[in-house]
């Protein structure tokens, strides 16, 4: 028996934080590739401590719903699922490269394949070009646009720029928008002076977050200029210094952010069947005609 | 697939609401799906290896015929005779179906409905006699209702325990166990809910007629986890982390909440314990304490499901105390008239019972009443908000 869980931050404050979770959690229940779907939650209940128990399946994947590596991939989640033996060595990682480590959880005394965060998997690229798809509601946007994508700095973790400029890179190798850029919200290049990085009129600004909260519904767009203050909220596109700005809020909550989740599972050996092209499928954005 | 077994563990509790006599059985009809389980189930045997049922056996002999041991007597017999004696046992044979094939192996989910009909203390004939009245359960604020068709499948309504008695149509209605997740996530004001097992579960709606493994998926989904460290619990495996160990364990912004334990006693986890744990606040029964050999002071609750360890809502709010117990009392001194003192009671009173919305608007007995508290504000505070008129930092002034 196949059993996906799929672990994320979670919050005491904001229930858009589980959200995406659980609706990704949907879109591959619905592939039936896994005999089950579980989530857990550092925030929210079940808790990492206590969501393994709640599985029945013998073949468990478990899947960080997280930007990049880091604090929570390399230590909070493995000790709180009790992965006896854990050591990030396990994941040789770069700080991009985390693939899986298979390792016994104590809590049940069975082995689990613990697996990379989404954030660095290289479909998360697709993830991030469909963002912006969806936001323009052009499934061929790319000419005439910009692409941003933002992130904390270094300063909160070093590799969770790296993923940011892991991803960044990846789109501008495929010449589909006229310039694609990394920026952050506390480090050079900052996503503050937005418009002094990009020459097309148009730019479509993605935040490399899992869910929608604090950062990506105030801070972002306040920093950015598309509202004085976020309760006022903001058009998209909104024009600032004469660049419209296409603000797509937390790349997390896109459907094909499924995909991801899958793939990591299937790179640590699932068994999926044609879910992956379901998923892909289902979470199209429409062509329009 | 298991053998049915006899769990030593059951604690026998009385089934729901069965009446004092002895209540009729249902009439129960065998379903082909289960009458083919048995068929199978005898093919996985060798020939002489009975399958098992609650007062009487079948098994497959050399020859291909079924022999029904029943008693003393045992009868050879080919399908169709077997089909005939399993329907006339049809409530015994339905009940090793639900079990076996439907609810199946896993712990939790097994002990759990098995326990909702007390299947390892009373007689399958005594239980469909209840299931037919209808057994009912409480977990946490829900209801559950079990009951049985005429085939010996079990179906159950889970609500909320304040709409007992409320018909179905007047409730919305609800089949997917994940639509528990939206029903979680508000109380009655349209609050967030930070923890699921916190008394505010909003009411309203109905799971009027559930399978058993989707009852299971509800109740998980209402309160996450309860049945797994429930049966964890009745198999005495209870994995309890206590207070010391789960701060020691924090880390990362967590990391100062180990500064808090000094080791000059426990008083501070009893106040923690008093103010998120107590069932007033949490449904969960406080298994842990201050560490093995200390117990806190203070009653962990009554609760159906236990509660293993600090949860994250507990461990947030005791970094904020751990900062702000590391402040060293200061005397501040200004005057309040004994009504005013005990204003000042009141009002920490209601906020803290969560009785701020019952106090009605013109009701100036109450301390915590709103014009009363705008009144010993425009009474008491500064300009700058100081109760008093004597600043918080006596450099201040
Ligand atoms: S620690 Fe206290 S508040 Fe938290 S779940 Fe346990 S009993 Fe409830």
């Amino acid at each position: 028996m196949q059993s996906l869980v799929i672990v994320a931050h979670g919050s005491h404050l904001n229930p858009e934080s589980s959200a995406p979770t659980y609706d990704h959690a949907d879109t591959i229940r619905a592939t039936g590739a896994f005999d089950e779907v579980r989530t857990g939650f550092w925030k929210e209940e079940p808790h990492f401590r206590e969501v393994l128990r709640t599985v029945e399946g013998d073949e468990i994947y478990v899947v960080p719903l997280f930007v990049s590596e880091g604090y929570f991939t390399e230590q909070v989640i493995p000790r709180e699922l009790r992965l006896a033996g854990w050591d990030v060595s396990e994941w040789d990682s770069d700080g991009l490269s985390a693939d899986q480590a298979t390792l016994v959880a104590e809590d049940i005394d069975r082995e689990v394949h613990y697996c990379g965060p989404v954030g660095t998997h290289r479909a998360m690229t697709d993830v991030i070009v469909r963002r912006a798809e969806s936001v323009t509601d052009d499934p061929d946007v790319g000419e005439g646009f910009g692409l941003a994508v933002v992130g904390h700095g270094t300063e909160r973790n070093e590799n969770s720029a790296k993923a940011i400029e892991y991803h960044a890179d990846r789109i501008a190798e495929r010449d589909r928008f006229d310039e694609v850029k990394a920026l952050y919200m506390d480090e050079d290049p900052e996503v503050d002076d937005l418009p002094e990085h990009f020459e097309s009129d148009d730019v479509v600004l993605v935040p490399l977050f899992i869910a929608d909260g604090y950062h990506t519904q105030e801070d972002i767009p306040e920093d950015v200029g598309l509202c004085e203050d976020h309760t006022e909220g903001y058009d998209v596109p909104e024009t600032v210094d004469g660049t419209r700005i296409w603000y797509a809020g937390a790349v997390g909550t896109e459907p094909l952010m499924a995909d991801v989740v899958l793939e990591r599972a299937a790179d640590a050996g699932a068994d999926l069947g044609t879910a992956l092209d379901d998923v892909r499928e289902t979470t199209r954005v429409a062509t329009g005609d | 697939m298991a053998e049915p077994t006899s769990d030593a563990t059951d604690e026998g509790e009385a089934s729901g609401d069965a009446p004092e006599t002895d209540p009729e059985a249902p009439e129960i009809d065998l379903p082909a799906d289960a009458f083919d389980a048995v068929l199978d189930a005898l093919d996985d045997r060798d020939p002489g290896e009975p399958l098992r049922f609650e007062g009487f056996s079948v098994e497959r002999d050399d020859e291909g015929e079924y022999v029904l041991a029943d008693g003393d007597s045992s009868t050879p017999l080919d399908e169709r005779d077997l089909h005939e004696e399993l329907s006339e046992r049809a409530p015994a044979v339905t009940d090793w179906y639900a079990f076996e094939r439907v609810v199946g192996e896993f712990g939790p989910r097994r002990a759990f409905l098995r326990w909702i009909e007390d299947a390892d203390g009373e007689t399958v004939a005594t239980r469909y006699a209840a299931l037919a009245e209808g057994i009912e359960r409480a977990w946490g604020e829900l209801k559950i209702t079990a009951t049985v068709t005429d085939r010996g499948e079990r179906r159950y309504d889970v609500r909320h325990a304040d709409d007992a008695g409320v018909p179905v149509d007047e409730l919305e209605a609800h089949e997917d166990p994940l639509d528990a997740r939206k029903l979680v996530t508000y109380d009655e004001k349209g609050r967030y809910r930070p923890l699921k097992t916190a008394p505010s579960l909003a009411g309203g709606w109905v799971f009027p007629d559930l399978g058993p493994r989707d009852l299971y998926e509800t109740v998980e989904t209402i309160y996450p986890a309860t049945v797994a460290n429930w049966h964890r619990e009745r198999e005495g495996g209870l994995d309890v982390t206590h207070w010391r160990e789960t701060m020691e364990r924090q880390s990362g912004i967590y990391g100062v909440v180990k500064t808090w334990d000094r080791g000059e006693g426990h008083e501070h986890v009893n106040w923690v314990a008093e103010a998120c744990c107590d069932d007033s606040q949490c449904l969960k029964r406080r298994e842990w304490e201050y560490d093995d050999e200390t117990d806190l002071d203070v009653d962990g609750g009554d609760g159906a499901f236990p509660c293993r360890e600090p949860c994250s809502v507990v461990v947030s709010a005791a970094r904020k105390w751990t900062r702000l117990e590391s402040e060293q009392p200061r005397t501040y001194e200004f005057d309040l008239t004994p009504s005013e003192k005990e204003q000042v009671e009141a009002i920490i009173d209601a906020v803290a019972d969560g009785r701020i919305d019952e106090i009605r608007e013109a009701d100036t007995k109450e301390g915590a009443n709103r014009y009363r508290t705008r009144f010993l504000r425009a009474k008491l505070f500064d300009d700058e908000g100081n109760l008093g008129g004597v600043p918080t930092e006596p450099d201040e002034e």
